[in-house]
């Protein structure tokens, strides 16, 4: 019954049903570009289209190309090649993951908070005066912590985490590149010039290694404590993500969720949408050692394998804190070139790592610092851009 | 042509890949079949030890081709990876042809830039003709080489051909069979997927498993192999930092048959328990309780 839809000789019908069936991919939220579809149908030529679990093979080395998107696949092929009713009312009753949901519009959220802003209905001048921040307003606004600031001066804040500019913080790769004050004898070019003088060679070329940024990878605390400051770190880090292309970041609660994808949108009102539309525990309570094994487990290996920094954004504030905190908290120094622990409550003078999972954290981090107004973020950025030192175990910047 | 001695359906494939001592999964072989039959390349990805770069050295010995490995790693470049000209050597000729007075630059150029002072490696070799047809090309651990790398392989991998300045275009004339493998250590670009046909290896269940074991440790008894394979199929259910693949079953099934054991005893395990686990917490946390409940697992009668 299933494989009606199939029958070779209606070639026609046969080929709608593939173009259905990428339409009911895409619609899930699969990326099925037109190239797939005519692979597919070429696929099935040479295969035997009778046996359900061939095609089920065929079509998903096609359409899938990432091992995530497999279930999805699994569970639309089932129901597609199910009966011949209309594919959508179905579709309704697959579990899919919020993310594959149709993404809200670009600046759907700007435009709703302009609505209800009443400041819409003030007069134009007083508008003006908001914006036209004098130099020691500004001053102010670099020091005032997050929490604190009022709409207008968190506007301002993200404005001013845009415009901020981050330098490429070098790392050295294996690969080479024309260099005239490299190392390394570029004996190809050398020789191609030494042709335009018959073989004599007048210019030695050289080569030296290629820089590129170090990759970042943030981790994100969203728990109910942290979530004055979540919305602006994002903001942060989507703001770098744009600058360097290699900036993975997640999102922790009570479970660890990769917003990587999400983040790379270009308008940072949609990225942060998609962002927040594929968490689902959003202020809600924290279990870093459980994130952070998770963390560990699944993706560490995936992307810290080329010398990444390891942001972990987290005031700490761990209930199940034990021993497992500590070892998950190592596993992840170990497996990082350099770990900076950013922690909002450094803003409090007298801040002592009095809580038990700060204490339990705090030896394995090469780098603690506070994270809670625009002049700390630039410090960090300094931070960020300043070359890496050596593979080691450098000192704790401790808060006491 | 060639073409006659490719499997002409995907349970052929399946005979030809277990004739050779390689038991796919049906899923594998569909895929494989469909890679051969298309001329597209296959994107094999999975945890390390799962039959990855093995299909591809099957396959090159199942189909009689010659199979041509590239081995990634980060900084893999132009000139390791597809050709490299032999510097000396052209200098040498330029020498000579200078002492011989010869001053025509055109001619010189020409000359140092032919086939015979290039050094060809992995990817220019697998675009030339083979009389045995055209070669199996196993690039493996594509993840390891880094972006630009990737970039440099798209290439190749839909036109199968390679433009080098000084020399031309270089075209196969029958594209070859490519096996790409990731272990996922990072991602790979999409665009680079989107050329291959993608398939997630995955670990065996028990029955495929025990036949693997079976086949590759030839004097293994009936029950130590069913022990084994139990025991490494527990393993994968517990939180390990890395779960032992179907390599390191055979390593275990092959130690443990070297030491003559008969069957799985608490001292015997411990003793060779570094053929299936790599990291020092994994092995930790296998002791005491947890060793004696996924070995009184695999040991039992049923």
């Amino acid at each position: 019954m299933a494989i009606n839809h199939l029958a070779p000789e209606k070639t026609e019908q046969f080929a709608d049903n593939i173009v259905g069936f990428a339409r009911a991919l895409r619609s899930a939220g699969m990326p099925v570009g037109p190239g797939a579809v005519i692979d597919a149908m070429s696929a099935l030529q040479v295969i035997d289209i009778g046996n359900r679990a061939d095609v089920f093979t065929t079509l998903e080395a096609i359409f899938v190309k990432r091992h995530e998107h497999a279930l999805i696949f699994k569970q639309a092929f089932n129901l597609f090649f199910r009966a011949s009713e209309e594919w959508k009312h179905m579709l309704d009753s697959v579990p899919l993951p919020e993310e594959a949901r149709k993404k809200p519009q670009a600046g759907a959220r700007r435009v709703q908070e302009a609505m209800s802003q009443p400041r819409m209905t003030e007069t134009p001048q007083h508008q003006e005066q908001d914006l036209r921040l004098s130099v020691s307003d500004k001053e102010i606004l670099q020091k005032k912590d997050f929490a604190q600031m009022s709409a207008a001066e968190i506007t301002e804040a993200l404005r001013a985490i845009e415009r901020m500019h981050l330098p490429q913080a070098e790392l050295l790769t294996r690969r080479y590149l024309p260099d005239p004050r490299g190392l390394r004898l570029d004996l190809r070019r050398t020789l191609r010039a030494s042709l335009r003088t018959g073989g004599d060679i007048i210019d030695i070329h050289r080569r030296g290694p290629i820089q590129k940024p170090a990759p970042i990878v943030a981790l994100l605390d969203i728990s109910g404590s942290m979530s004055e400051y979540t919305r602006l770190f994002l903001h942060f880090l989507h703001a770098i993500g744009d600058a360097r292309k290699r900036v993975s970041v997640f999102l922790f609660g009570t479970r660890l969720t990769n917003v990587t994808r999400a983040l790379r949108q270009r308008d940072p009102d949609e990225a942060l949408a998609s962002c927040s539309a594929s968490v689902e525990d959003w202020a809600g309570g924290t279990r870093i050692s459980a994130s952070l094994h998770n963390f560990n487990k699944l993706w560490a290996r995936r992307v810290l394998s080329q010398g990444a920094i390891v942001l972990l954004i987290s005031d700490g504030l761990e209930r199940e804190a034990d021993s497992k905190l500590a070892f998950e908290m190592d596993r992840l120094h170990r497996s990082c070139r350099r770990l900076i622990w950013l922690n909002p409550l450094l803003r409090f003078g007298g801040f002592e790592a009095k809580a038990q999972g700060i204490k339990m954290m705090l030896p394995h981090v090469d780098e603690f610092r506070p994270v809670h107004n625009l002049s700390s973020i630039q410090e960090l950025i300094a931070t960020l851009s300043r070359p890496l030192p050596p593979h080691h175990r450098s000192l704790i910047r401790s808060a006491a | 042509m060639t073409s006659a001695t490719l499997p002409a359906s995907v349970d052929a494939m399946l005979e030809l890949l277990t004739s050779r001592g390689y038991l796919a999964e049906r899923s594998l072989a569909t895929v494989t079949y469909l890679s051969l039959r298309m001329g597209r390349p296959l994107f094999l990805e999975g945890e390390a030890g799962v039959g990855k770069t093995e299909i591809a050295k099957v396959l090159s010995a199942a189909l009689g081709r010659k199979l041509i490995r590239l081995q990634c790693y980060e900084g893999l470049d132009v000139s390791s990876a597809v050709y490299e000209w032999n510097s000396a050597a052209q200098m040498i000729a330029i020498r000579m042809a200078e002492a011989a007075g010869d001053t025509d630059r055109e001619q010189l150029s020409s000359d140092i830039f032919a086939d015979r002072y290039m050094i060809k490696r992995p990817l220019l070799q697998a675009l030339e003709p083979d009389v045995a047809g055209p070669p199996v090309l196993l690039i493996d651990e594509l993840d390891r080489a880094d972006e630009a790398f990737e970039a440099y392989l798209l290439e190749i991998l839909s036109d199968f051909q390679v433009t080098i300045p000084e020399f031309g275009t270089v075209k196969a004339p029958h594209p070859p069979i490519v096996i790409i493998t990731s272990n996922r250590t990072r991602e790979i670009h999409d665009a680079l997927k989107r050329r291959c046909l993608y398939h997630w290896v995955d670990y065996p269940a028990a029955e495929r498993e025990l036949a693997i074991v079976k086949s590759r440790v030839p004097g293994i008894s009936a029950k130590l192999s069913q022990q084994v394979v139990r025991f490494v199929q527990a393993l994968r259910d517990q939180d390990f930092y890395k779960s032992p693949g179907v390599a390191e079953t055979i390593d275990w099934a092959t130690a443990l048959s070297e030491l003559d054991a008969r069957s799985l005893t608490p001292q015997v395990v411990g003793d060779t328990l570094g053929a299936l686990l790599k990291y020092q917490d994994d092995i930790t946390r296998m002791q005491g309780d947890t060793l004696q409940k996924v070995l009184k697992e695999a040991t039992s009668e049923n």
